[in-house]
């Protein structure tokens, strides 16, 4: 099976104190490390056991600046067999739709069965997967955190709330947004990557990709980020004072604001 | 300006309350009533529902939309929704299923788990979003010239409880043609008991040393009944190792990494290794220890006693 | 004395009438060491196939001394008192017996054969055959009582857990059965020739003067038949005990000299990849680590065939005490058994490629170790562990194979130089707290300082909220020392301690490399850390790092014994003081003493030692990256250790390490002893009473 993963690089939470600059409308980017996003790693697990499998190989997929080729070869370092960068200036400021155009120019490159992408990202939209499979008109299923090969076809579990899981069969070739926890991703040592460092990334622009660029890029975009800022948080906690049953009152209050208490 | 349309989910023959948010989600966006859209199979009743709420509602009613299959569901809206119009969903496993492609069939933009409405300026509409695990916010401008599709976070709106709309129910299931996919629903598979997944939950009431007893877990678990949907119960190591708690509801950085909404840690003292696992949501720290370190990290402070105070507020989430 | 006829000997008996005893013997010694040879030879083929290890030939008079003390000495047996006893016995007991057993064999072709000088007429022959009869009689009472011991008493130590595979009672009771059978053989031989009247002197109560008086009215003919019958048995035995050797755990008798001789001589480091390959190499190395029983070294091999099964480094171990799933004798026998299987005797070698770690190991089992060498410090003949823990760790990592808990913390590491991921231009924020530092400005190498001392400060001590108070304690002390010390600051990285020891090499190669560079163009003269972990790295692992590297400890019982500094009287006098040795600081490094007289140089201090002390400290469960390590385990080895505490007496267990006391205020909670029992660090007391 020729399956493409769509990974992202984006900064760690983990890694990362966000804090404002100081204009104040963007993060403080100087100090920032960067991984591949975390859900994309499952994908690029559930792939690499599929083709442990079956047969074929797993190709890696950003559309970004040369900065993403690490992230690249760390997907490769995991066994994912090519890489390819999606790197335009035209493209530089697109939003989900223009991420989706993007990609779709370079599923139409190759003959992939199945699609992946991590069920979100840093923007936590989750939206670049529906829209691919909506723009190569495929089938597609989000959040899919349990899948089984079947004959031209994908048994998969979709997480939704409540913590039950939706099965479905669909279709391939198919798109699918992988939820984490559906496998448990390997590890890639510093290794792995020294071992892949040298390995050729074919990277594409706009022409080769066929791409009108006023459809994709800043002009192309329909949703604007316009800043960031940190909503405000004082020093330490604000103390509660008063009764039980006044505190109660004012923290019911809280859970209603912040945690949808109905 | 562009008609708004609201797609309301239901279950069980019940509408989901989001319907009401997103009411007046739909006025913060265009002054002009929005059109409620009500899919499935044998929905009169879920339509009614919705008629108390907005003024004009779609009835869609098909076999095939028994179950909303994301996919079926899609091909149906393109069929009822004209292209241009603003489409709201509540942001759920739902809407990412079904929103961002549908946004590409009607050929408008896409926004999703939206946190606020700053307001419309011509077609261009100013909303709050949330990144990077929600340590940072943005402002982001959304061009509607061409139509948008646009998911709510639930509880970003106060919901529209007034029930008055009085409005009238169309259907349309004529009109909805080849629902034909490629995806089958099989069926919906609820967790075994016992297996909890405390990443998931909206508020989660973390319990440490503090509570003192095993016996008074019990005190967090009516908590969390109390508070129904959402609420689940997680705790710091010192629980786990006690053995009163099972291992998958620990956070910390040896256990969960977690994301609720709101985060109450009661009698947890705020250990690095604990707070390293509570990467986000608004924290209330509840400890008899005026100086625990929680309450450096924590949004509102308590000093209190748990095993005292969490009954207290248990019995007045009850009577809500 | 009614028999006057003398016995004729096995050398020119003929049985049969026909066949010379003398060809029979030759024929049993051919035969014997003939199949001896080509037994050895098949145990000997998988060394020749391992990793070779040239350290194994450095620093002889180390080697020699070892051998001394280890092996002939048995110094390592007493420490299990009965089983040691027993065991000492019974080596001796060999040892002496092997030229009797040498000589009796060549006996049966040349009836008056005696080794140079051990002949009855000469005095060293006539005190070895008093000696030896003592020593047989010694071995099979030791023997019975062995037998008695494992086959009715059953210490819980020897006992096969399920899934670890058969008991290994039934092997133990009957080797001891044939050495005692060796014994009686021996001296019924020696005895019937007295009773039949050869002139020679029994010890009296020896086996063989048993036997002398209780045959002395038996007739001639049935002495003959036990003369010839107690040697040809005698024999048999020999050469099938010989045989059956290198079968199973009783083949440390051959092996255990070799393995003492060979043991480890360095403490604390770990092994590299593979010798003779350098760190640049490795990115060549098709295959990292120990995947398959070929990957590990001879010496480790060795390791395998040498385990006596005594079941003490499990016994010590603390993965095992709290029912992890390790237990490091498993460890061995495992891999015993899989070699013997691998390289059977008689059949050709299967090629057998199946990783060890999914069939004989669990992956659970090989991250369970906490590297603390307990069962090191224990095994009685040098087998090592951390070292083949540590390799297997190497080939998981290889591929990919990391427990999820562990990559973020290995990620962060890498991208972030400490564990938490924390940004590093707050490495050194401790050191900017005004309220405890006032004026004083902790020098910083990110500031353009530098200074003779380099306090090595470490990730936990950076930036745990807790622990950082190490750091400020430590740099109070230094200034009292008098010491010009400064620190790196956000050019810091992990020390990598727990990097190389979960198998991580190229990370830990990478801050190795940053350290270093960073540490020579510092231009420190000497490192102190207060991170026992950071300590054991920087002297250990860090070989190209040629500065002398301290405990904060070692600086301050120092600095008692010179009178720079001098302590104040005990705070409360009515508290009792217990120290916990970390493994970092104790067992790998020898530090024991300095810790405890920096305790002792406060006036007035009450202290008491736990049961488990010194090098038999029980590991409080791990620092660096098992913190994040999620093990199946039934207690907390750290909620034992405070307990042991409380039950010695001591109201505040005194930590020299920061992983110490991460895990014993965690479980001073858990146990619920808070009120009772407090966990303090040593800098922290120290500068209490500055």
């Amino acid at each position: 099976m020729e399956i493409l993963v769509c990974v992202k690089r984006v900064p760690d939470t983990a890694e990362n104190e966000f804090v404002m600059n100081s204009a104040g409308n963007d993060i403080e980017r100087d100090d920032l490390v960067y991984s591949v996003n975390e859900w994309d790693n499952y994908a690029v697990e559930e792939a690499l056991q599929i083709v442990e499998k079956v047969g074929g190989s797993v190709t890696v997929v950003t559309a970004d600046d040369s900065a993403a080729d690490e992230i690249l070869r760390r997907e490769m370092a995991m066994g994912a067999e090519n890489g390819l960068l999606l790197n335009d200036d035209a493209f530089v400021g697109s939003d989900c739709k223009g991420i989706a155009t993007i990609l779709k120019g370079a599923v139409e490159r190759g003959k992939y069965d199945l699609i992946l992408t991590g069920a979100q990202a840093d923007e936590g939209a989750g939206a670049v997967g529906g829209m691919l499979a909506a723009l190569l008109d495929l089938p597609y299923a989000s959040l899919v955190n349990k899948l089984e090969l079947g004959d031209g076809k994908l048994t998969i579990g979709r997480e939704i709330e409540g913590g039950k899981r939706e099965i479905n069969e669909i279709f391939l070739p198919c798109v699918l947004s992988i939820q984490t926890g559906i496998n448990e991703p390997r590890y890639v040592g510093v290794r792995g990557i020294r071992k892949v460092a040298s390995v050729e990334i074919p990277e594409l622009g706009a022409a080769d990709l066929g791409i009108d660029v006023s459809s994709v890029g800043a002009p192309g975009a329909a949703v604007k980020k316009v800043d960031y800022f940190v909503p405000v948080k004082g020093e330490g906690a604000e103390m509660l004072a008063g009764s039980a049953e006044e505190i109660a009152d004012k923290l019911i209050e809280i859970l209603k604001t912040n945690g949808g208490l109905s | 300006m562009a008609q708004v349309f609201v797609y309301l989910t239901h279950s069980n023959g019940v509408l989901d309350d989001a319907a009401m948010e997103l009411a007046n989600a739909a006025k913060a966006i265009s002054s002009s009533p929005a059109t409620a859209i009500v899919a499935g199979s044998g929905v009169d009743a879920v339509a009614a529902s919705a008629a108390a709420i907005f003024g004009n509602v779609i009835k869609v009613d098909n076999a095939a939309l028994g179950y909303p299959n994301a996919e079926v569901v899609r091909k149906a809206l393109v069929n009822i929704i004209p292209k241009g119009s603003v489409v709201l969903f509540a942001h759920s496993t739902f809407s990412m299923d079904c929103a961002p492609g549908l946004s590409i069939k009607l050929g408008g933009s896409f926004v999703a788990d939206i946190v606020g409405i700053d307001g419309v300026d011509g077609s261009c509409l100013k909303v709050i979003r949330q990144e990077l695990g929600g340590e940072v916010s943005t402002h982001v401008n959304v061009d509607i010239s061409a139509g948008s599709v646009i998911a709510v976070r639930p509880g970003t709106f106060a919901p529209d409880e007034t029930r008055s709309a009085n409005g009238v129910v169309t259907d349309r299931s004529a009109d909805i043609g080849d629902l034909s996919v490629k995806r089958k629903f099989i069926e919906v598979q609820t967790p075994e008991a016992g297996e909890v997944d405390i990443t998931k939950a909206d508020i989660l009431i973390s319990i440490g040393r503090g509570i003192e007893d095993q016996d008074n877990i019990q005190l967090a678990m009516d908590l969390k009944e109390a508070i129904g949907k959402g609420a689940e119960v997680s705790c710091s190591r010192p629980i786990v190792d006690a053995k009163w708690l099972d291992a998958s509801r620990q956070v910390g950085t040896s256990g969960c990494t977690v994301k609720p909404k709101v985060y109450m840690a009661c009698g947890i003292s705020g250990s690095f290794q604990h707070v390293g696992g509570i990467k986000g949501g608004y924290i209330v720290a509840i400890n008899k220890n005026p100086n625990a370190p929680i309450f450096q990290v924590a949004n509102v402070g308590i000093v209190a006693n748990i095993v005292e105070f969490l009954p207290v507020l248990t019995e007045k989430i009850q009577a809500l | 004395m009614e028999n006057i006829e003398l016995l004729v000997s096995p050398a020119h008996y003929q049985f049969f009438g026909l066949v010379p005893g003398a060809l029979l013997s030759l024929l049993y010694m051919v035969v014997g060491l003939g199949i001896f040879a080509y037994v050895m030879w098949k145990r000997v083929a998988p060394l020749l196939k391992a990793k070779p290890d040239n350290s194994r030939f450095s620093d002889m008079p180390a080697r020699v001394k070892n051998i001394a003390a280890i092996w002939l000495g048995q110094v390592r047996q007493p420490r299990y008192m009965v089983a040691g006893l027993l065991h000492i016995v019974i080596f001796f007991g060999f040892l002496i017996l092997a030229i009797r057993t040498c000589s009796l064999t060549v006996v049966g072709i040349f009836p008056d054969f005696a080794l140079p000088g051990f002949a009855p007429d000469q005095p060293i022959g006539a005190i070895y055959n008093v000696l030896k009869d003592y020593t047989a009689t010694a071995v099979f009472i030791a023997c019975a009582i062995a037998a008695i011991r494992r086959g009715i008493v059953k210490p819980a130590r020897y006992a096969v857990p399920e899934k670890y595979g058969h008991d290994h009672t039934a092997e133990a009771v009957f080797v001891l059965a044939i050495i005692m059978g060796l014994m009686l053989t021996e001296s019924l031989f020696e005895g019937v020739l007295v009773s039949a009247g050869h002139k020679g002197f029994l010890a009296p109560l020896t086996l063989a003067w048993i036997f002398s008086k209780a045959f002395a009215s038996t007739p001639s003919g049935t002495l003959q038949f036990l003369h010839i019958a107690s040697y040809y048995a005698h024999e048999t035995l020999f050469f099938f005990f010989l045989n059956f050797l290198p079968m199973g755990k009783h083949f440390h008798v051959i092996t255990s000299f070799f393995n003492v001789l060979f043991m480890r001589v360095t403490r604390g480091n770990i092994k590299p990849v593979e010798y003779g390959i350098t760190p640049e190499g490795l990115d060549q190395l098709e295959s990292l680590g120990v995947k398959k029983v070929e990957d590990f070294t001879w010496k480790h091999m060795l390791d395998f065939y040498s385990c006596a099964d005594c079941g003490r480094c499990s016994d010590q171990c603390p993965a095992n005490l709290v029912g992890r799933p390790l237990s490091p004798r498993f460890i061995t026998i495992k891999a015993r058994d899989l070699m013997f299987k691998n390289y059977p005797i008689c059949k050709p070698s299967p090629d057998n490629q199946e990783p060890l770690v999914g069939t004989i190991y669990e992956a659970d089992e090989i991250w369970s170790c906490t590297t603390c060498g307990a069962c090191e410090q224990e095994c009685p003949i040098g087998i090592e562990y951390i070292d083949k823990i540590v390799d297997l760790r190497r080939g998981l990592v290889d591929d990919g194979e990391v427990p999820q808990t562990l990559q973020k913390p290995l990620q962060a590491i890498g991208k972030r130089g400490n564990p938490w991921g924390k940004v590093e231009k707050k490495r050194a924020d401790w050191a900017r707290d005004e309220e405890f530092f006032g004026d004083r400005e902790v020098k910083m190498m990110e500031n353009g300082d530098s200074g003779e001392v380099l306090y090595f400060v470490d990730s936990i001590t950076s930036y745990d909220d807790r622990m950082v108070n190490i750091a400020k304690c430590s740099a109070k002390i230094l200034d009292a020392c008098g010491e010009d010390f400064f620190v790196i600051g956000k050019d810091e990285k992990d020390s990598g301690n727990e990097v190389l020891r979960f198998g991580e090499e190229m990370l830990y190669q990478d801050l190795k490399q940053h350290n270093v560079e960073i540490i020579r163009e510092s231009g420190a003269k000497r490192i102190v850390t207060s991170d026992p972990h950071a300590y054991n790295a920087l002297k250990n692992d860090y070989c190209e790092l040629d500065l002398p590297v301290e405990h904060i400890s070692q600086v301050i019982a120092k600095n008692i014994r010179s009178g720079q500094i001098r302590l104040k009287p005990a705070e409360d006098s009515s508290k009792v003081y217990t120290y916990h040795d970390p493994c970092y600081l104790g067992r790998h490094n020898d530090v024991y003493e300095d810790p405890r007289d920096a305790i002792k140089a406060i006036p007035g201090i009450k202290t008491v030692e736990m049961p488990k002390n010194l090098d038999r400290s029980l590991c409080c469960s791990g620092g660096g990256l098992m913190l994040f390590y999620e093990p199946h385990e039934k207690e907390r080895m750290a909620v034992i250790r405070v307990k042991m505490a409380a039950e010695a007496g001591a109201n505040v267990i005194v930590c020299a390490c920061p992983f110490c006391m991460v895990n014993m205020e965690d479980a001073i909670k858990v146990a619920g002893l808070d009120g009772q029992l407090e966990a303090i660090e040593l800098t922290e007391l120290i500068s209490r009473h500055l």
